[in-house]
């Protein structure tokens, strides 16, 4: 079976490919990328003119909630969320029940991506058995069962002893190590960012220094070990320059953010909004201002979104019992364009954060469309507006703060592995 | 004019022509409270649910005693603090209650927000008793209104407010109602207990001792410490924290002669407040708690769609 997708806008930042160009797909591989290709009889042929065709996009902070959390998101809605938000391959979180501390629930997780899901499934383990930050998890055993890092994801490593083995550990094994930087006992009971808005509604704040005392410890940590480190969805200014400088000075750190870190503040809390509350808490406008010159200049290697589907009940509730976090997935790459349209980010650059840097973190083949890799195809039209409705969204969950609200940009096309897996329309 | 809220959650949300027109309100309500038979059919057939997740004796009872001044049905719940951990949300408690068709629900909660929760699903006024740390809207009103009683205006005045203003809703109302109202309010206490951004609250400065806020101030508020929430970060004992941010004669002084002393209660004595000065000839302490079932008639009395006409 071939595939043509003819006249399309082919950004490849690991060729250095920006140009209208042909892509010829077959047997699931990328086998041309030129123009005027021609293909058999039998191929399947997608004009793509107008649109952007780019190496599959790859979210790698997504939480699945399956096994165990099904009633949120499973592996069928979750990657068909992804499928339409122009995702080819998510990396999904721990955080299940039973958290995946070992092989057999990472065995299960890609037995049923294979089996179910609609685009490709990269599990990552726990860093500590039950995320209790209290020993070692078997981290060989969940790489060779399938996972491509660790975490311990909402539950940061506190015991610092522990932290400093789990990256000498986790080197060792050659699996990246992601940390979710929060000094949780700077936390305490908070619930929103703290600053004028928590003080106007009398919310409990968060401090940035929760985030950015962590980040400091754990890239000291990373610098002493010698160990790469991923920091996950990075929302503060401190953090970012504390990242900054570690990069600098050579120490094998990357991080991430997320859309909404780019997109909102702590204004958006305002009246309450649940929806508005996730962890790390939305912040002021100098760390959204700080979060976009980051990946402006680079310190921010990618874009994930944290997807994080919950049920009507727990968000439909007095904001402080809410629970944390946003849907993500179907409106990432329009809030991403946006980057490129308020001249933050190129279009390839943006490609970069969204498919080619987070493969690479992960040690995943993928974010190249080079003749050879797997057809993993993202075509984005960058015109196609749409509004996000409960209604529309793939995801089991609707938790998004951007209900109601017009989107520009969507994915006309998600193809994995040579295979339409999402069709625009 | 009318009032034109269906819930009064927030003084935040109400503008400075609303605020007075439910202390000229309260002020004919007054009327009322020192009749002998103290009881007017206006609310008659008018169902009142008080719903008190938090303890609490005087607000409670001042709004129930108001209720019933105004002749409306007064029905007092206290459902557990922990509702939520028992199964049952607080949605689904509050429409349970609106199957009984109440008319108001005057609800106190612990968490901030709760009542624009129930307000935006519920179609009965919500009166706010207390959320959080967010707002205590009839404490503000009744103390506006005794001081109001004392100089006759608010504008001009400065109102020192010393404590806990972090946990403390009564500040919070305070600080819109009076900053809106035109009063100058300076804000002291341990810096573990003044929020962020305090300063951008409204005409507000915060003070980097107690001395500085109180002197030359017209009214000194002092905010309970409340022992519950203090933790063990905050303080390191309430004998200090007295010695440095309590009220008593020496630096009452500072305040203008004739200065008010209010305090929202319950008092720790020798805490917050001395003794002599919480039972002194400037203490307002009992005045506000005599306007509170006022204002809280007046609330009542707006919400329920009732226009003053001046008497």
């Amino acid at each position: 079976m071939s595939l043509l997708i003819k006249n399309g806008r082919v950004i490849d930042p690991l060729q250095n490919i920006d140009d209208t160009l042909d892509i010829l797909v077959e047997r699931g591989k990328v086998k041309d990328v030129a123009k005027g290709l021609s293909a058999p009889d039998s191929a399947e042929i997608i004009d793509a003119k107008g649109c952007y065709v780019t190496p599959g996009l790859v979210d790698m902070h997504v939480h699945l909630r399956d096994p165990g959390l099904e009633y949120k998101e499973d592996i069928v809605t979750g990657t068909r969320a992804a499928a339409a938000g122009g995702f080819t391959s998510v990396a999904c979180m721990p955080n299940t029940s039973p958290v995946n501390d070992n092989k057999t629930v990472t065995s299960y997780i890609v037995a049923k991506a294979k089996a179910e899901g609609c685009v490709n499934v990269f599990p990552v383990g726990a860093i500590t058995k039950g995320s209790k930050g209290e020993s070692l998890a078997e981290m060989g055993e969940l790489k060779e069962a399938g996972c491509v890092a660790v975490s311990d994801d909402g539950h940061p490593v506190a015991n610092t002893e522990l932290m400093r083995r789990a990256l000498e550990y986790a080197k060792g094994m050659g699996i990246m190590l992601i940390s979710h930087a929060e000094e949780k006992s700077l936390v305490g009971e908070g619930v929103m960012n703290e600053g004028f808005v928590a003080t106007e509604l009398g919310l409990k704040g968060i401090p940035w220094a929760a985030e950015d005392v962590a980040t400091a410890r754990d890239v000291y940590l990373a610098e002493f070990t010698n160990s790469p480190l991923h920091i996950a969805h990075v929302s503060t200014q401190g953090a970012l320059r504390i990242i900054r400088n570690a990069k600098a000075r050579g120490v094998r750190v990357t991080c991430e953010t997320a859309p909404h870190y780019f997109t909102l503040t702590d204004d958006a809390v305002r009246g309450y909004e649940t929806n508005a509350k996730m962890n790390p808490p939305l912040r002021s406008t100098a760390d959204q201002e700080a979060v976009k010159a980051a990946l402006k200049d680079g310190t921010i290697d990618a874009i994930a979104t944290d997807h994080a589907p919950h049920h009507l009940d727990e968000k439909d509730i007095e904001f402080n019992l809410a629970l944390n976090g946003i849907i993500g997935l179907e409106t990432s790459l329009p809030l991403s364009l946006k980057l490129v349209e308020e001249k933050v980010l190129t279009l390839p650059a943006l490609i970069e954060k969204m498919s080619v840097n987070p493969s690479k973190i992960l040690g995943i083949d993928r974010g190249s469309l080079k003749p050879g890799s797997a057809a993993d195809i993202t075509i984005i039209d960058p015109k196609a507006a749409w509004t996000v409705s409960a209604d529309t969204l793939a995801s089991k969950s609707k938790n998004s703060p951007w209900l109601g609200e017009t989107m520009k940009g969507a994915a006309a096309y998600t193809i994995v592995a040579g295979k339409v897996v999402y069709k625009r329309g | 004019m009318g009032f034109k809220h269906k819930d009064i959650i927030a003084l935040r949300d109400l503008t400075k022509e609303e605020i007075l027109l439910l202390l000229d309100t309260a002020e004919n309500m007054r009327e009322i409270n020192s009749r002998d038979i103290k009881k007017v059919p206006t609310l008659r057939g008018k169902t009142i649910i008080n719903l008190f997740y938090e303890a609490s004796t005087r607000t409670r009872t001042s709004f129930e005693i108001a209720a019933k001044r105004l002749s409306a049905d007064a029905v007092n719940i206290s459902p557990s603090t922990s509702s939520a951990t028992k199964g049952e949300t607080l949605l689904d408690t509050a429409k349970n209650l609106m199957a009984m068709k109440p008319d108001i629900i005057v609800m106190r909660h612990a968490i901030s927000g709760a009542h624009y929760f129930l307000a935006k699903r519920l179609p009965c006024s919500i009166i706010n008793a207390g959320d959080g740390a967010h707002e205590h809207p009839s404490q503000g009103l009744l103390d506006m209104l005794t001081m109001r009683d004392r100089f006759g205006k608010l504008d001009g005045l400065k109102v020192a407010i010393v404590g806990d203003v972090t946990h403390s809703r009564v500040a919070r109302s305070n600080i819109q109602g009076l900053t809106k109202m035109g009063s100058q309010v300076f804000l002291a206490g341990p810096p573990t207990m003044i929020p962020t951004g305090a300063e951008k609250l409204g005409n507000v400065t915060v003070c980097n001792s107690m001395n500085e806020a109180i002197d030359g101030a017209d009214v000194v508020m002092m905010l309970r410490i409340q022992l519950e929430r203090q933790g063990k970060t905050l303080l390191p004992t309430l004998k200090e924290y007295s010695r440095y941010y309590g009220l008593n004669p020496e630096n009452l002084k500072l305040a203008k002669k004739d200065a008010m002393v209010m305090h929202p209660g319950p008092i720790n004595r020798g805490v917050e407040l001395s003794s002599y000065v919480a039972d002194g000839d400037q203490s307002h302490v009992m005045k506000q708690v005599e306007n509170g079932v006022a204002v809280r008639m007046a609330m009542l009395y707006h919400v329920s769609g009732g226009e003053l006409t001046a008497e």
